[in-house]
């Protein structure tokens, strides 16, 4: 990680925080920067990607704006994270995706569309297009089979490489070693702790998601985004599993498995995204970092389109609009997987790697006695 | 604008967690209550912003502290720091209070953690707030909003009329406008006065020039002189306040926990004349930096410089600022603006007499010097090794002991004996009452709560009265 003006005020904010320590309890990044009493740049790429950004240090902070000392640990540390982002993506001509990364992840959702729009104009007879399409195959008349598998399997192949890598990039860069990667324990810790948001908690009682006031808005959105994302998820790969060793063609039956899972996920998807993007509109700008809300919106933009599609799509199938749902939804989908590495999706494998080195680091026995800082016991003065 | 005509039940001047505790109860008691801050927003909530727990008796574990804490105990540990400076009455009852207190703040939105690290040995005794002092005055005012208190922002109460021991008005400035706000009953929370360095001069004389306040530049003890001049009865030596050393780069008001400095132990303190002035391993911190306020308060420009070695860097919790580094001691002092001769010689006599021994830095280990003077009775080892660290050190004043003195209902009383008729005050403004020297980790937002609740009670059966 190099070091750069975000770096250098991260470190400034957490050496702050080191010798007040009052946010320990909020979540993981407190226990995490008391480990260190330097912080190198890699140190800081991992605490920033552990920050899940619930702000509740912010309105607890004494050295808050307008305090001379101007702490604002969420922003800062959302400054890095994007920054990181850049610094790990792969293959490193790409990572200029990332600045400006609200603009490109709009732009290529809209190629997307057209793209998908004007390729089956160009492939399809105008007459399958508008016309009401029924039975089994019948989505593969209107985009023919071996396209959808060669974009959908070439764009999600390509961005699992290029997640692996960033994975690979982050790991080294923060002192992590390969050794270190495998199951056990801190592995288990990282897998419950990632499952359950536990760090958008706020230590028990919630988060600052709005204002002052601790609510759980957002741990609950995300989960329905998440859950309802693994829905979708499951849903294409039993329909793939039916069609390429039941040789049950789509489209399914209402009542089949893989509608069923993917209406389910499509709805909790649209509730996540659009809460999540209700919840960055209404709260209190202060402790965001402007410049990076971009991103945040992009992605969930695409996410919730790509949910509301597929609903629309499921609701329309029978009848002439499924030819033009069924190409946009497609669109919009197979930009979701070639922006997948270079849009905010990649914070789920830098904050679950953070999270799995901060389950690997509370593992070690504590310090051998006579060398520990001496207790601050009786520190607070008032 | 809020309608300064109307007649509230209970009138809370100060925006502390006293402040805080009485409004809530007088309100919930089904008064009409106005509460009065003089900082603005942002800053609201006095001392107690930079606090992080309250000492609590309890019997058995709660969900935050371990084990038991007894009255008793309690008591004991108060009489050890105030050396008997205390009503034990009074003390008495505030450390009972503590254990319903503690519920009260629970029910009110207040959060707890666990003890922080590096403060186990407070985890019995002491309940930490989660996200410390200004995370609780958020969850009192988010309360007070919801429960439908007034409350004003940069509104300072500059003078309670008062007849006879009753306060008939208070004329306040709103925004810097004079306004006049009438209340049936008053609660005074608005703390000490360590914030008004001219104050503070006539204790300390110039020195307090260069005095630093740990906390709030808003206590500037206004409400308290205005009492104390119309003959409320007072309490605590006028002249003593609560004084610790700290970074002596801190900010003049506000810098808070984090200006903390605990390498003194491991450590020489010399003053601007490079010279040695007191044993710096006297005791463990916890019990020593009380009195280095003080120490460094005497010496010459109110100003110290501890000076230790690399053996030493990671043995203390690290400062907000950068420690100062250099190769070897003549370098360091030039760096920290010292005679680099003088303190040289001092680093190199306090070597000579440095005894070998085991060191261990959780313990007094009895690593001391010989023929020094002063000497220096643990932690003693000669500094030696590059890199030489020096941090300068400076009196940080965090509250002052003067104050009104209140009965165990909170009420005021005049210089006569008699109470006042409707004024009450919680927290600082009269924890001289009950902590009259020293200081005890977390007694201060013990008695600030239980007082708060107290006067806030009491208050509010005055105003139906």
């Amino acid at each position: 990680m190099r070091e750069t003006e975000a770096t250098a005020d991260a470190r400034r904010a957490l050496e702050v925080c080191n010798a007040c320590r009052y946010c320990e309890g909020f979540c993981a990044v407190f226990p995490a920067m008391t480990l260190r009493r330097e912080f190198t740049s890699g140190d800081l790429s991992y605490i920033a990607n552990l920050c899940h950004n619930c702000r509740g240090c912010y309105y607890a902070c004494q050295y808050a704006p307008p305090h001379p000392w101007n702490i604002n640990v969420p922003q800062v540390l959302a400054q890095v994270r994007a920054e990181t982002y850049e610094e790990y993506a792969w293959p490193g001509p790409l990572a200029g995706l990332f600045k400006r990364n609200g603009t490109i992840v709009s732009l290529a959702m809209i190629a997307g569309i057209a793209l998908a729009l004007i390729l089956t104009m160009a492939l399809v007879d105008p007459s399958i297009l508008y016309t009401p399409q029924q039975g089994p195959g019948a989505f593969y008349r209107v985009i023919p089979w071996w396209l959808m598998v060669t974009l959908a399997g070439g764009t999600s192949l390509f961005a699992v490489l290029a997640l692996i890598m960033g994975f690979r990039n982050f790991w080294k860069d923060t002192g992590g070693r390969s050794d270190e990667l495998r199951p056990g324990r801190p592995l288990a810790v990282a897998l419950h702790d990632i499952l359950t948001l536990k760090n958008l908690g706020g230590g028990g009682g919630g988060c600052n998601d709005v204002d002052e006031g601790f609510s759980q808005v957002r741990r609950r959105f995300h989960h329905f985004m998440f859950y309802g994302f693994m829905l979708c998820f499951a849903s294409t790969t039993t329909a793939t599993f039916y069609d390429h060793f039941l040789g049950h063609e789509a489209p399914y039956p209402f009542w089949s498995l893989p509608v069923q899972l993917g209406t389910w996920g499509g709805v909790g998807m649209v509730i996540g995204t659009a809460g999540l993007i209700w919840t960055k509109i209404v709260s209190d700008p202060a402790p965001a970092a402007r410049n990076l809300l971009g991103s945040d919106y992009a992605l969930l933009v695409l996410l919730f389109l790509a949910a509301a599609t597929g609903l629309l799509l499921l609701a329309l199938r029978d009848t002439g609009a499924m030819g033009v749902l069924l190409a946009v939804h497609l669109g919009v989908i197979f930009t979701f997987f070639a922006v997948i590495p270079y849009s905010k999706m990649v914070h789920a494998v830098y904050r679950s790697a953070a999270l799995f080195r901060h389950a690997l680091e509370r593992r070690p026995s504590p310090p051998p006695p006579g060398n520990k800082p001496s207790d601050r016991a009786l520190g607070s003065a008032a | 604008m809020p309608d300064f005509s109307r007649v509230w039940d209970v009138l809370v001047i100060g925006g502390g967690n006293a402040a805080l505790c009485a409004a809530v109860t007088a309100r919930q008691a089904g008064c009409s209550v106005l509460l009065i801050e003089s900082a603005p927003k942002a800053f609201r909530g006095g001392n107690s912003r930079h606090t992080r727990n309250m000492r609590t008796m309890h019997t058995e574990p709660t969900s935050v502290l371990t084990e038991a804490y007894l009255e008793d105990e309690y008591w004991d540990d108060l009489l050890r720091v105030t050396g008997g400076q205390t009503d034990e009455h009074l003390a008495r009852m505030t450390i009972r209070l503590t254990t319903d207190a503690l519920r009260f703040m629970e029910a009110s939105g207040v959060r707890f953690q666990p003890s922080l690290s590096g403060t186990l040995s407070l985890s019995r005794t002491n309940a930490f707030f989660l996200g410390g002092g200004k995370a609780l005055v958020n969850a009192y005012y988010a309360l007070a909003e919801r429960l439908g208190i007034d409350i004003l922002y940069d509104t300072e109460a500059v003078d309670l009329k008062m007849d006879d021991g009753f306060v008939r008005e208070v004329a306040i400035t709103h925004r810097g406008f004079p306004e006049t706000v009438r209340a049936k009953a008053v609660v005074a929370s608005s703390g000490g006065f360590q914030a008004d360095l001219e104050w503070l001069e006539k204790g300390w004389g110039p020195a307090a020039r260069n005095f630093l306040i740990r906390g709030t530049p808003y206590a500037k003890g206004v409400v308290l002189r205005n009492l104390l001049d119309q003959g409320v009865a007072s309490v605590g030596d006028p002249t003593q306040c609560h004084a610790v050393a700290i970074d002596g780069r801190a900010p003049k008001y506000d810098g808070g926990i984090a200006t903390r400095l605990d390498c003194v132990p491991f450590s020489i303190v010399v003053n601007k004349d490079g010279e040695r002035f007191y044993d710096e391993g006297e005791d463990v911190w916890p019990k020593r930096y009380a009195i280095w306020g003080r120490l460094v308060a005497q010496q010459p420009d109110q100003v110290g410089y501890a000076i230790i070695d690399a053996k030493s860097e990671k043995l203390f919790m690290p400062s907000v600022f950068p420690a100062i580094k250099a190769d070897t001691v003549g370098e360091l002092a030039v760096k920290l603006g010292l005679d680099p001769a003088k303190v040289e010689a001092t680093v190199a006599e306090f070597n000579k007499a440095c005894v070998p021994g085991e060191f261990n830095s959780n313990r007094l280990d009895g690593c001391r010097t010989e023929g020094l003077v002063p000497p220096k009775t643990h932690w003693a080892r000669p500094i030696t090794e590059a890199p030489f660290i020096g941090y300068p050190l400076r009196p940080g004043i965090t509250f002052t002991y003067l104050g009104v003195k209140v009965d165990e209902n909170a009420r005021v009383r005049m210089d006569d004996g008699r109470p006042s008729a409707n004024l009450f005050a919680s927290g600082e403004i009269m924890a001289g009452s009950i902590l009259g020297k020293g200081y005890l980790a977390g007694f201060g937002m013990a008695i600030g709560s239980v007082f708060g609740r107290i006067a806030g009670r009491e208050a509010a059966k005055n105003a139906r009265n």
